[in-house]
């Protein structure tokens, strides 16, 4: 090698030396947040959990969350039970007739509601549901998140379901399957875990969704008596407090933030798991 | 490595939040308490949460669920019928009467106080003339030491440092009450930006609720803003008193808001649509105003409004004498008498209530 | 276009072989007919939904376009109390805090990105990818304490005393804390991992066999990078960033905790300010007349648009730049 190709070599290996130092304090910048985020949550919110928290509900200073948990819970059972079957349901008809006008148009749609903000959904499901209902209720609140879980949850399907091989299909229908049972007993059992963890992170996600549910689910210092009563939830609840100037309740929203964190990184971590089960077998 | 198997526990999880859920919602239904919606005002929300708990102590058939949205909330959302009830601290104007689709019934039930406060460290007393605040809040006067300020406070060190304003950013009655008392003091102030429940403040930072300007000034140093008493108390924060207009400056006592309620009586409409804002007694607090609830006169399901006429009457009544503690001065007699045939005459499904009050007039 | 784009060809005929329909399965073919209905009726559903959305929208918002008309967009005038409402202050307060994210948000994201796929050592990646998961996992109204509790008084104490020397327009005016730099700052967290993750995939997808081309022939990792790696993976990049623009545009909870709420338009970072988003979360279930309701309504007309073009576009692009990678590896 000529000095001068070696020296601009060096000159290459010292720049790849520096982007690679650059894209590291990138990783660092990045996960600063998050630490950041974690260390507020963790420390500040288990100083304020107590068992109170757990077990009263909302009402003056110092009482608890009890109420807010529960809707949580109810409104993401719920939104679930709505969203989910549907959507699977769509995402398999778009994998399964993946070619037709409807299914490409349907596609793209979950591709576009993916992206809408969540608080248009809210307005919506204002307008349609609360005012007709006259009533702002849990159940207007699951129908807004289950309208957020709806795309997610197709779209998984639809790709999960895509990437079964074809030969399976082949199979199965050569054997004489007809074409829901290949659809729903070949494919879907196929796509399974991967299904199940799309629809856990969909979960996760609608446990911290909170603008859709400021004028649907609305809130409520009581336990709520049936699904067509207002209700709180943790997100709602957390929102709220952010916006006093009472340290108590600030506390409470801490607590209130560790409690629905660690939701999510459960949902996300059992998630994760479920992707994984299918490897070893 | 499959120990506990994932897919297992999802199941479990599933189920155990499913059952959870459906237990929380179906123990409580049928013969369970009635749930009364109302939202609205921020001002007497600290009263109305007293209230809710006490009285949901005293007759366990009834919860009544108030949220602080702001008056401007609380009257949209009972027009819409989306609540039972709403609260405002501005009655409604002709118009917005004229506007609902239901007609509506003003029940007076309490009497606050909208404080300037602000957030100036080593500053614990500030006297402040009317014409000055609407200087400060449409960003005529923009520094601490401004002379005009100094005039009014030749004791009190104030530092050269701008004035941050802190207003609502939400329809609040505490806005209407506030930007009233400036219309009727400052021509300029009622030129550049008038009163209403939403105003469109020239200068400063907006924040949700009597809360979130409470937080804000308190998180603040150099702000200024404008809260119910009760708020300003609990926070700790400094009250600017604020001349009225017989020329005194007055603290925002429970006796100088009774004065501007008594003041005003006599001009009470028959519909208890009744501002009391900038009094013109000599003892009265000057940004006073009445609270009230607005509730449909005709409700369509009886148990609910009956319920919540109970629950009214109750506040109108035994209610009063949580408001000192809190803050707020309670009814003068005649007030109350007057909001009591106000609901009395409520009806639902086209029929009078019936105020069977029986299991909650003792008290405790 | 867009089509082309998303739909893979057809692989599987729509119905079974007819010789497969001999097979004893009379009664299959309603169950098939059944199953097929359900679903195309569950799959209408979704579309119906966001046509729903568009269209309710729109119905709300009808009586402040028919009054505003243009003057809607270009005025920023927004006084519910006078019935005037002008909505530019929002479109330039959702503007100016989604640049400044992505300024910010970009070099990070893309940084973290190539770390994840060329840059960083490969024992580092998995565990660096999970972090970055993890922060796209914590829900918006988290991150809204966390910014009005913590990040606003850093701001106003420590932040914005040393920024207010560097001076100009962009650093001066009152120090809250709370307004357009506190709402920026929490934008570009929450879209860095969106960045991150999605421009990893875009770059994951660039062939193996280009990369060990550009390697072998005595390139280093970040020679790949710059002549290889980046130039081929250039749409979907942007693409990413696009889908950032639109999760920023959108986020509502956290803007909404700390930017101030003012409908105003101001140059300096330090001014409060509003959001699209955020004007709708504070003001819609407050809204004192039909007006009102109608332009917020309105807002939300305009944020619906904006962001499914941000979507759309962002995802032509990732799907092209994946397919041209998909080609490329055939």
């Amino acid at each position: 090698m000529t000095p001068e190709l070696e020296s601009a070599y060096s000159g290459r290996k010292l720049a790849s030396r520096f982007a690679t130092g650059a894209s590291s304090v990138a990783v660092v910048l990045a996960l600063l947040p998050l630490v950041a985020v974690f260390a507020y949550v963790v420390s500040r919110g288990a100083r304020a959990i107590s068992i109170p928290f757990f077990v009263e509900p909302i009402g003056e200073r110092g009482a608890g969350m009890a109420n807010a948990i529960v809707g949580t819970i109810q409104l993401v059972f719920l939104a679930s039970a709505m969203g989910i079957p549907l959507g699977i349901m769509a995402g398999l008809y778009l994998a399964e007739y993946k070619a037709t006008r409807l299914a490409r148009a349907v596609r793209f749609s979950a591709d576009v509601l993916a992206g809408v903000p969540s608080i248009l959904v809210g307005v919506v499901v204002y307008a349609v549901v609360v005012v007709w209902m006259k009533q702002f209720s849990a159940f207007a609140g699951a129908a807004a998140l289950a309208i957020v879980m709806l795309p997610l949850v197709a779209r998984t399907t639809d790709e999960l379901a895509r990437a079964v091989p074809d030969s399976l299909r082949e199979a199965a229908l050569a054997l004489g399957a007809s074409r829901w049972r290949t659809a729903l007993f070949v494919v879907l059992r196929t796509a399974a875990p991967g299904i199940r963890s799309g629809c856990l992170l969909a979960v996760a996600r609608v446990c911290g969704e909170t603008a859709p549910l400021l004028f649907t689910a609305y809130n409520n210092r009581f336990y709520n008596d049936s699904l067509l009563d207002p209700t709180s939830t943790l997100q709602v609840q957390i929102f709220t407090y952010t916006m006093t100037p009472n340290d108590d309740w600030h506390a409470q929203a801490w607590a209130a933030a560790l409690v629905l964190v660690a939701i999510v990184i459960v949902l996300g971590v059992v998630a994760r798991r479920l992707l994984d089960e299918k490897v070893p077998g | 490595m499959r120990s506990l198997s994932p897919r297992l526990a999802v199941v479990i999880g599933f189920v155990a939040s499913g059952a959870l859920a459906a237990a929380s919602s179906c123990t409580r239904s049928g013969d369970g308490p009635k749930v009364i919606d109302g939202a609205g005002a921020t001002l007497p929300y600290p009263l109305y949460a007293k209230w809710s708990s006490e009285f949901a102590r005293l007759d366990t058939s009834v919860r009544v669920n108030y949220q602080p949205l702001g008056s401007g909330a609380g009257i949209r959302q009972t027009c819409d019928g989306v609540i039972d009830f709403g609260a405002t601290d501005e009655p409604m104007t002709d118009e917005q009467m004229k506007s609902s689709p239901v007609p509506l019934v003003h029940v007076p039930m309490t009497i606050g106080a909208v404080v300037v406060t602000y957030n100036v460290p080593g500053v614990k007393e500030l006297k402040l003339t009317p014409g000055v605040v609407a200087d400060v809040f449409r960003g005529a006067v923009r520094s601490w030491d401004d002379p005009r300020v100094r005039e009014t406070n030749p004791n009190v060190t104030l530092p050269a440092k701008p004035i941050t304003v802190v207003h609502r950013a939400d329809g609040s009655g505490t806005s209407a009450t506030f930007t009233t008392f400036l219309s009727k003091s400052s021509d300029a102030w009622r030129a550049d930006v008038g009163s209403g429940v939403s105003p469109r403040f020239p200068i400063g930072v907006g924040a949700r609720g009597n809360d979130g300007v409470t937080a804000y000034v308190k998180a603040t140093p150099y702000a200024i803003g404008y809260v119910e008493l009760a708020y300003a108390r609990q926070a700790n924060l400094p009250i600017a008193l604020v001349k009225n207009r017989a020329g005194n400056y007055v603290e925002p006592t429970l006796a100088a808001l009774d004065r501007a309620a008594q003041t005003a009586l006599p001009r009470m409409p028959d519909d208890l649509r009744l501002s009391i804002v900038d009094s013109e007694a000599e003892a009265a607090y000057p940004i006073a105003a009445l609270s009230f609830l607005v509730i449909p006169r005709d409700a369509e399901n009886r148990p609910k409004a009956e319920a919540l006429a109970r629950f009214v009457w109750w506040g109108l009544h035994d209610g009063q004498r949580y408001a000192a503690d809190l803050g707020y001065a309670p009814l003068p007699p005649e007030i109350v008498t007057r909001a009591t045939e106000a609901v009395r005459g409520l009806r639902a499904e086209g029929k009078p209530i019936i105020l069977s009050s029986g299991g909650v007039t003792g008290g405790s | 276009m867009t089509q082309r784009a998303l739909a893979t060809p057809p692989r599987l005929p729509p119905q079974p072989p007819r010789s497969l329909r001999f097979a004893g399965m009379g009664k299959s073919g309603s169950a098939d007919r059944t199953f097929g209905a359900l679903g195309a009726g569950a799959a209408g559903a979704l579309g119906l939904v966001l046509i729903g959305v568009a269209v309710s929208v729109a119905r709300i918002a009808w009586p402040s376009i028919q009054a505003s008309g243009f003057s809607f967009v270009t005025t920023s005038v927004w006084d519910p109390s006078r019935g005037v409402f002008g909505a530019l202050a929002f479109v330039w307060g959702t503007i100016l805090t989604s640049t400044v994210a992505l300024i910010l948000a970009v070099p990070i994201g893309l940084g973290v990105a190539l770390f994840l796929t060329d840059l960083g050592p490969p024992h580092l990646r998995k565990p660096v990818s999970s972090l970055v998961e993890l922060l796209a996992a914590i829900p918006s109204v988290v991150y809204g304490l966390w910014a009005a509790l913590v990040l606003a008084p850093i701001l106003r104490t420590t932040v914005q005393p040393a920024l207010a020397k560097i001076g100009g327009p962009l650093f001066r005016g009152p120090n809250v804390g709370f307004g357009i730099l506190c709402a920026s700052l929490v934008l570009a967290i929450m879209l860095l991992p969106t960045i991150a993750s999605v421009s990893r995939d875009v770059l994951r997808a660039v062939p193996a066999e280009l990369r060990e081309g550009a390697l072998a022939l005595g390139a280093t990792p970040w020679d790949a990078v710059r002549l290889v790696v980046l130039p081929h993976a250039r749409h979907g990049v942007f693409g990413a960033i696009l889908l950032g623009v639109g999760r920023a545009v959108g986020e509502t909870m956290a803007v909404a905790a700390v930017v101030g709420s003012r409908a105003d338009i101001s140059p300096s970072l330090f001014a409060p300010g509003y959001t699209m988003s955020s004007v709708i979360a504070n003001e819609f279930p407050v809204a004192s007349s039909e007006l009102h309701i109608a332009a917020l309504a309105e807002v939300g007309l305009l944020l619906f648009v904006i962001t499914v073009a941000f979507n759309v576009a962002a995802r032509i692009l990732v799907a092209r730049s994946n397919k041209s990678a998909a080609g490329a590896q055939a």
